[in-house]
């Protein structure tokens, strides 16, 4: 579905079901040069299990407009216009990455609004290497290539979100290359490297949370180790941890994990 | 996979798609003989054959020993998943089904293997699906053929029986101006002498029963999805390739493009080809293609340095007055092919000798290291002729136009020793002469 989100059209995929507004609603956050197709394995099961989802492409990604979010407040800015623009009063958050970090900001602003909030593949600080900041500026193909093999940790993925026989770093990074492409005006990799980077509000957001928070992250994830999450796992007063033995899209290398993990964690 | 460099090609070519058996320890990919695949409970079959879940239900539409070789392929050719099929014959089927139906268009290469342009010329016709044929190196031909409904562009990484190089930037590109994707058969380079995504294609088949099995044993195909192809934007654009990016009533209307950016086609191709054109592979013939790929870089590099041999032989030889390989100043495709293979254009290439149709078949009769057969790619020598075989149902214009002649020998260089293979031409080309005389 489509949203007039800040002036600009959004869209949202619902995972094969229309929105109901009688149902409790996760919306669901990609990550840097993502898009909403990373989520296809946990949405399109909630969606057919009692629950809206709400999978945003991000401002200026793939099919929504206007300009990338140049840090995350102005990411969770948007995304609490998102929740107004859907008639939500209250939703759960799900945000991996870079949406970790734009969910959690918004949950802290509006703390009301939210009623669980999961950090996937999440750190904070959630620095960016010197050379991949400059490496997003000066040749964005082969920083995507670098931070498709941090982001794996597997030759050997199972069934994943195009089905078995899915090549999952050949999928992630054709990915990347089509959400870079998709907006000519602004250099997606940067923005998101820039806005992961810059963000130095983490724990006084999660200080200030009182719903409960799953951490979903992987033990051999390279590019938000499972220890860079610690200190917002410390400053949680309500978190439930799964960790999973697989790197940073675990969404695509462990889709069963993941969706058992929220499934659990957001049954009421 | 700890490290922070895509691995390479030989490694890929072991690993890519299996690990260890975590049931058993295996290290070799197991061979999942079973047709189908137990539920946890009924929520998980609903979530499966609702597309919620990924995994495998029935070995028509998935198998994980196919899972691996799809895999394996994808990672090899630079593309993002891969469906295994009953023969190349059903990967290109099932390629062209996936895009395209009654009134579409195809722009197709002259140079085409004969089954291909059987169901091309003659098939698909008869199910309203129209194609124009240009030679490969027409490049005002290939820009010129688009039309409104044109569906897909489609050419040999090296055509068939001539050896034509593609040159595949240059279509890919006249096929993305036109809305359409660019579909390769890459069965005689592979993917170890040519990667045609990285070139621009968007899609590539093999018959897998060529190198990639590489002994003769399986009839198999591949058909690989590089990604690259944005089929929601064309829909958008010209109302093209509705069968992705429109609602499908035959699986709940979904719309593939919606559930993938990047993999619309293969969702699709798995969930209606496979489903209801039933062309699977069995686990078996994955297996020996699996097989196959483990070795490839090996074996092509040894089929291609054979191949420069025999080929050095017969251009020496005045009875031979054309010999149809790259490698040859001559030919036309040769500085294409230094730009495009740098490794081979492959092993599989024709000649003609300076003689009748008799001479020919003499030729061929003699040979007692090349099997006389239909099919190439083998890791032993073959040989055929193709105006009475491969082609024969092709008239003569037709053969013409597909640069071959009624005294065409095909051969397809295998592993053996080289001097044997060049003494077993040598004897033949005598006999053969001595049969004119």
């Amino acid at each position: 579905m489509e949203l007039q989100v800040l002036g600009h059209i959004t869209y949202c995929y619902t995972g094969g079901k229309a929105f109901d507004a009688a149902k409790p609603t996760v919306v669901f956050i990609h990550g840097a040069l993502n898009d909403h197709s990373v989520w296809i394995l946990q949405t399109r099961y909630l969606a057919h299990h009692g629950w809206n989802v709400l999978a945003v492409d991000l401002p200026g990604h793939c099919r929504s407009a206007g300009a990338p979010a140049p840090s995350v407040e102005a990411g969770a800015d948007f995304l609490l216009a998102l929740l107004d623009a859907a008639g939500l009063e209250q939703a759960a958050l799900a945000g991996h990455s870079l949406g970790s970090l734009i969910a959690l900001e918004a949950a802290a602003r509006a703390p009301a609004r939210v009623s669980h909030l999961v950090l996937l593949g999440t750190a904070f600080p959630m620095k960016v290497s010197p050379a991949l900041l400059e490496g997003s500026l000066t040749d964005p193909k082969k920083t995507i290539d670098m931070v498709n093999m941090f982001s794996h940790s597997t030759l050997a993925p199972p069934p994943s979100a195009m089905g078995p026989g899915t090549w999952v770093l050949g999928g992630s990074r054709a990915l990347m290359r089509r959400v870079l492409a998709s907006n000519r005006q602004a250099n997606l990799l940067h923005a998101a490297f820039r806005a992961c980077n810059d963000y130095a509000n983490g724990l006084q957001a999660m200080a200030t949370l009182a719903c409960p928070v799953l951490f979903v992250l992987g033990r051999k994830d390279q590019m938000t180790p499972a220890r860079a999450a610690q200190s917002l796992i410390g400053a949680c007063r309500h978190a439930q941890v799964v960790t999973l033995e697989v790197g940073h899209q675990m969404m695509l290398e462990a889709p069963d994990g993941t969706l058992c993990a929220l499934r659990d964690f957001l049954r009421p | 996979m700890p490290g922070y460099a895509n691995p390479g090609f030989d490694t890929l070519a072991l690993h890519a798609g299996a690990a260890p058996d975590p049931a058993t320890g295996a290290r070799a990919v197991p061979i999942h003989l079973s047709t189908s695949f137990v539920f946890e409970s009924s929520d998980h079959a609903a979530a499966l054959f609702n597309l919620e879940r990924s995994g495998h239900v029935y070995s028509r539409i998935s198998n994980p020993t196919n899972a691996v070789l799809e895999q394996r392929i994808s990672a090899l050719e630079g593309g993002i998943g891969a469906i295994t099929t009953a023969s190349g014959q059903a990967a290109l089927h099932l390629a062209i089904a996936t895009l395209t139906g009654a009134g579409g268009h195809i722009v197709a290469s002259t140079a085409l293997y004969g089954g291909s342009q059987n169901l091309l010329h003659y098939t698909l016709r008869r199910f309203g699906v129209e194609t124009t044929f240009v030679a490969p190196g027409d490049i005002d031909g290939w820009r010129a053929a688009a039309r409104p409904n044109t569906r897909l562009f489609f050419g040999e990484t090296v055509g068939n029986p001539g050896l034509d190089v593609l040159d595949i930037p240059t279509i890919a590109a006249i096929a993305h101006e036109a809305g359409a994707p660019l579909l390769v058969d890459s069965t005689l380079t592979t993917p170890w002498l040519m990667q045609p995504m990285a070139h621009g294609a968007d899609l590539v088949y093999h018959s897998a029963t060529k190198f990639l099995s590489g002994h003769g044993t399986v009839v198999a195909g591949l058909v690989v999805d590089g990604g690259s192809f944005d089929w929601a934007a064309e829909h958008a654009r010209s109302g093209r390739f509705e069968e992705l990016a429109a609602p499908y009533a035959g699986f709940h209307n979904m719309v593939f493009t919606d559930e993938s950016t990047v993999g619309a086609f293969l969702l699709r191709a798995r969930r209606e080809g496979l489903r209801d054109f039933g062309a699977a592979l069995s686990p078996h013939s994955a297996w020996l293609v699996l097989q196959g790929i483990e070795t490839l870089s090996l074996r092509i590099t040894r089929h291609m340095a054979n191949t420069q041999r025999v080929v050095e032989f017969l251009a020496s030889q005045p009875f031979v007055s054309r010999v149809g390989h790259p490698l040859l100043e001559s030919h036309p495709s040769h500085a294409l092919a230094a730009r495009l293979l740098p490794r081979g254009a492959g092993s599989v290439f024709s000649f003609d000798i300076r003689g009748s149709r008799a001479q020919g078949k003499a030729f061929v009769d003699a040979l007692q290291i090349f099997s006389h057969l239909a099919n190439v790619g083998d890791c032993r020598s073959l040989v055929i002729h193709p105006a009475s075989t491969t082609h024969f149902r092709m008239s003569d214009d037709a053969l013409a136009a597909g640069g071959i002649g009624q005294g065409t020998i095909r051969l397809s260089i295998g592993l053996e020793e080289p001097d044997d293979l060049v003494d077993d031409l040598k004897r033949a080309l005598k006999l053969a002469e001595k049969a004119g005389a």
